[in-house]
């Protein structure tokens, strides 16, 4: 398309047209091609306006989606603070597919517009394309059309089976989402050939059930039998299991064959965001940085005016910004600010090390090679362990990190850590939690349950440091769980922290 | 290489499918939010948008979630000042929260949720009551309508709307203009021809007038395909446009007994009429003036607040608020300007003797005046029962109906609930073909 020499301007003014944004965005490709070497999916990037952002927020940023009255709950909530002014419109939404869907509003001036194709267009897809949770765990070339299937599948049940009906299950199903998601097997990838394969095979399953509950109909077997027989099928159900949907849709007496595939919908849309869930900081530092790197090349090369620059870096700080804990402002820690910061000091240590840094991070200080450090370091962790690695004193430094401990019968908090020697490594292991999903949600898993006679599906809390489950919505959640199993359902705790049968 | 799409022109309110499911399912809350505001809104104004609240209880979302508080936790915070490895800083008292990853995770603070229904939404649940039937409904969802409308010819349209006639005259037009050879003389040259050819010793003349023939025959066919029977030129569509409905001004006279026995239910009843009445009269007409009316033994023209909120004590006098309104069309709605609609809400009672005069009043002058005069009685349930059959009831009662016989545009009815509202309606517009105002 358009060419541009180095030091022409690519744009100035306000406004944008379509000329515009392909110059943009060969000149910022350019970049990251050149300069970064990224490695990207297609970009596809679609222009909507303010009513269309709004839509796209209520059903998680999916461009297509089925329906539930939860999305227009969402929608009306979203519609009213914009409209009060309580809260702006996200100037993009990023989609982790094949090409890489980006969605620009239509208000954002032109220099916005740059800001965020080199954001999401090129950060974002860069980090889809190479981060090793999102390789393994969602199949990005497959997600629109099994978001298609999925919408199209459920519109039928609903003209077959009653709106209300599906909604009930789609009702029972979400709440269980968040636990719904396999954290350590590889789930089966989704695609639609699969899905027609797998919904025969499920009808054949179903017609051998039927012949195994006749044939044990009226045997009197001796109970030590039972026993071994119950304790060999357990086995066979694979319990322990930690996705609940997953078990309900392989076990649950009641359910009949679409609102089993409506649940198998349900997990796998909430397998897809998982890494997502993940990598927050990661994703949006690791987008921040190639934002960051490529404006400022393209200033330095006069492409950009200097206007220009000052209204990205207007946006670049507020996104970035980090309130002190007691600001008013403070709502928890910024995902950007400290994926940002962690970033930019790793290509601090590998361009100017001090002698802590090389103590720290003998690998990679003073090697020079920050692109190749960031780029595997994007590729190969999750926030988590990231955290854990490249955390590094001088971050902690600047941003006055300091860990507090929360014990329940104490009547004060204890200051555990700060930016001190003996700190570092005590706040880095904390924030290492903090930023774990798998810390944040609670550990509940399927450990029991006996077809053969009351039927009560058994399930188990393994809290964490003594962390309980909130009442009001695990009773709520139950009520759901019930539904689906259509038995009764038991919750109990584990105070076993270590639980240590499963690593996590 | 990118693919820049412009999305903007797509359909907007994709999430509409699901704003109407969360509607359906916050319908009891909703219902009442707009049988309230029906109450409290002025009746020009029933059909806008409305704020409503919904309780968070029947809209929540569970997941199983850590309790905000119990056990040990470590969290990690930005812009420490002045603290050090080991201080101790008290916990806040209980209930002022800390904030933070523990929270809800619908966000702080969601006690009610606020939402605004549309026109539509709106006037769909307030019909809901009333049970009116769906081509109503949409009939008065739509404010502007219009009539498609014979406007002459065009060149281009729908096979359809094609005008043979037109079509036709313009073909025969350019026809003969270019002169295209007619069938007859074609037919009468190949006939010459076969005569010609059949001939098995011609003469040097016949075969001479042979090649004349066909050479003239050879120009006709190629002329005719020349100038073609019919050209596309030649073709015509009928053409039409959409027209607005002629409309015109109206006035409705609200007339009410507010002596002590009109309750709070009677209000109300006696308003959602009104406000049916004046959606109805809407479509209709550009202008609609409101006149309020209200009488105990004297009548009184009033504003709209007044009239349904405050109280009057004395005696009944109906005929009263006749009188006023005949005054009132006299002083400032012409029956040559204005159609005239009245709808009178009472509870039967009436001074003695006054019923007869009612009757009188309305036989000789204001039926004449008026497109459409409803006589709503509003009953109690109980009431309602025993008095099923029409010909019963009070003095008010037995003297108009009278007159509903011999007048079509008068409409009375017993109303125990709302739903009993919508069958006054459904006799006015069966009675009254469409486009019969003298507007």
């Amino acid at each position: 398309m358009a060419d541009v020499r180095r030091g022409e301007l690519l744009f100035d003014g306000a406004e944008w047209d379509f000329d515009a944004l392909h110059r943009a965005h060969d000149a910022i490709e350019r970049v990251a091609l050149d300069d970064l070497g990224l490695n990207l999916y297609t970009n596809q990037i679609e222009i909507i306006s303010s009513e269309q952002m709004l839509d796209a927020y209520s059903s998680n940023g999916m461009p297509l989606m089925y329906r539930h009255w939860s999305f227009g709950k969402h929608f009306l909530r979203e519609d009213q603070l914009y409209r009060k002014g309580a809260r702006g419109l996200a100037y993009e939404i990023v989609i982790n597919s094949n090409p890489c869907i980006s969605y620009c509003l239509e208000d954002n001036t032109m220099a916005l517009q740059a800001l965020v194709i080199a954001h999401a267009g090129f950060g974002h897809n860069h980090f889809f394309k190479n981060n090793h949770l999102f390789r393994q765990w969602s199949d990005a070339g497959g997600i629109l059309d099994y978001l298609e299937y999925a919408r199209n599948f459920i519109a039928r049940c609903e003209e077959k089976h009653g709106e209300q009906d599906v909604e009930k299950l789609l009702d029972a199903a979400h709440s269980l989402m968040p636990s719904s998601v396999f954290r350590h097997r590889r789930p089966v990838e989704l695609s639609l050939r699969d899905e027609s394969r797998r919904r025969r095979e499920r009808q054949a399953e179903e017609e051998r059930a039927v012949y195994y509950l006749w044939e044990t109909l009226d045997r009197a077997r001796p109970s030590a039998q039972i026993n071994e027989e119950a304790q060999a099928r357990k086995r066979e159900m694979g319990l322990p299991e930690e996705n609940l949907l997953y078990f309900i849709e392989t076990h649950s007496p009641i359910l009949k064959p679409w609102e089993r595939e409506i649940l198998r919908i349900v997990r796998n849309i909430a397998q897809y965001f998982y890494p997502q869930r993940q990598t927050k900081v990661m994703n949006e530092g690791c987008a921040c940085f190639v934002h960051y790197h490529i404006i400022q090349a393209l200033h330095e090369a006069g492409q950009i005016t200097d206007g220009a620059m000052l209204e990205i870096l207007h946006n670049h700080t507020n996104v970035l910004t980090q309130p002190d804990f007691d600001d008013p402002r403070f709502t928890g820690l910024n995902p950007y600010a400290i994926g940002f910061a962690i970033m930019q000091d790793i290509r601090r240590i590998c361009d100017a090390p001090t002698e802590e840094d090389r103590e720290w991070f003998p690998d990679i200080a003073g090697s020079r090679d920050w692109r190749n450090v960031l780029k595997d370091a994007w590729a190969s962790y999750r926030d988590e362990s990231f955290v854990q690695q490249f955390l590094s004193p001088n971050v902690i430094r600047r941003l006055r990190l300091f860990s507090l401990v929360d014990e329940e019968d104490d009547p004060y908090y204890t200051v555990n850590a700060i930016h001190d020697e003996h700190g570092y490594r005590k706040v880095q292991e904390a924030l290492s939690h903090n930023v774990s999903v798998s810390m944040m949600d609670p550990d509940i898993q399927v450990i029991d349950v006996d077809l053969l006679g009351d039927r009560c599906l058994q399930l188990r809390h393994f809290k964490r440091h003594g962390i309980p489950l909130d009442e009001k919505t695990r009773e709520m959640t139950l009520t759901n769980l019930r539904r689906l199993w259509g038995y009764e359902v038991m919750i109990d705790d584990s105070d076993s922290d270590g639980c240590s049968a499963r690593p996590s | 290489m990118a693919h820049f799409i412009d999305r903007r022109l797509n359909p907007k309110d994709k999430s509409l499918g699901n704003r109407r499911r969360f509607i359906r399912r916050v319908r009891g809350v909703v219902k009442q939010a707009v049988s309230e505001s029906v109450r409290r809104r002025a009746i020009a104004d029933v059909d806008q948008k409305e704020q409503v609240s919904v309780p968070a209880d029947g809209i929540s979302e569970p997941s199983f979630q850590h309790a905000t508080e119990g056990g040990q936790r470590e969290r990690v915070l930005p812009g420490n000042k002045s603290f050090r490895a080991g201080d101790r800083v008290d916990k806040p008292k209980a209930g002022a929260g800390q904030g933070g990853r523990e929270g809800s995770a619908e966000g702080q603070g969601e006690d009610e949720f606020m939402f605004v229904l549309s026109r539509d939404e709106f006037l769909d649940l307030f019909f809901e009551n009333l049970e009116l039937p769906d081509l109503i409904k949409q009939n008065l969802k739509e404010i502007h309508s219009t009539r498609p409308r014979r406007r002459g010819y065009a060149v281009t349209g729908t096979p359809a709307n094609l005008s043979v006639e037109r079509t036709m005259r313009n073909a025969l037009g350019r026809r003969i203009a270019l002169g295209r050879p007619g069938t007859r003389k074609m037919l009468d040259l190949a006939e010459r021809v076969r005569e010609l050819e059949a001939l098995s010793s011609p003469t040097t003349e016949q075969q001479a007038e042979l090649e004349d023939v066909e050479e003239q025959l050879k120009k006709i066919l190629q002329r005719r395909r020349l100038v073609p029977f019919v050209d596309p030129l030649d073709i015509r569509y009928r053409h039409f446009t959409q027209d607005p409905e002629p409309t015109a001004n109206a006035v409705m006279f609200c007339l009410m007994d507010v002596s002590a026995s009109m309750g709070q239910r009677e209000k109300d009843l006696a308003k959602r009429f009104y406000v049916l009445l004046h959606l109805f009269l809407r479509r209709r007409y550009d202008k609609i003036d409101l006149v309020f009316i209200r009488h105990t033994q004297t009548a009184s023209e009033v504003d709209e607040d007044t009239f349904f909120h405050s109280r009057e004590t004395g005696g009944t006098v109906v005929s009263s608020a006749l009188t006023k309104m005949k005054e009132v069309i006299k002083d400032r709605y012409s029956p040559s300007d204005w159609n005239i609609y009245a709808a009178q809400v009472s509870d039967g009672e009436n001074y003695t003797g006054d019923s007869e005069n009612c009757a009188e009043i309305l036989d000789t002058d204001l039926m004449r005046l008026c497109q459409y005069f409803a006589y709503i009685e509003i009953v109690d349930e109980d009431e309602a029962r025993l008095l099923s059959s029409e010909a019963n009831g009070m003095e008010l009662w037995r003297a108009y109906r009278g007159l509903s016989k011999r007048w079509q545009q008068f409409a009375m009815k017993r109303i125990a609930g709302p739903a009993d509202i919508y069958p006054v309606f459904r006799e006015l517009f069966e009675k009254q073909p469409e486009g019969s105002g003298h507007g």
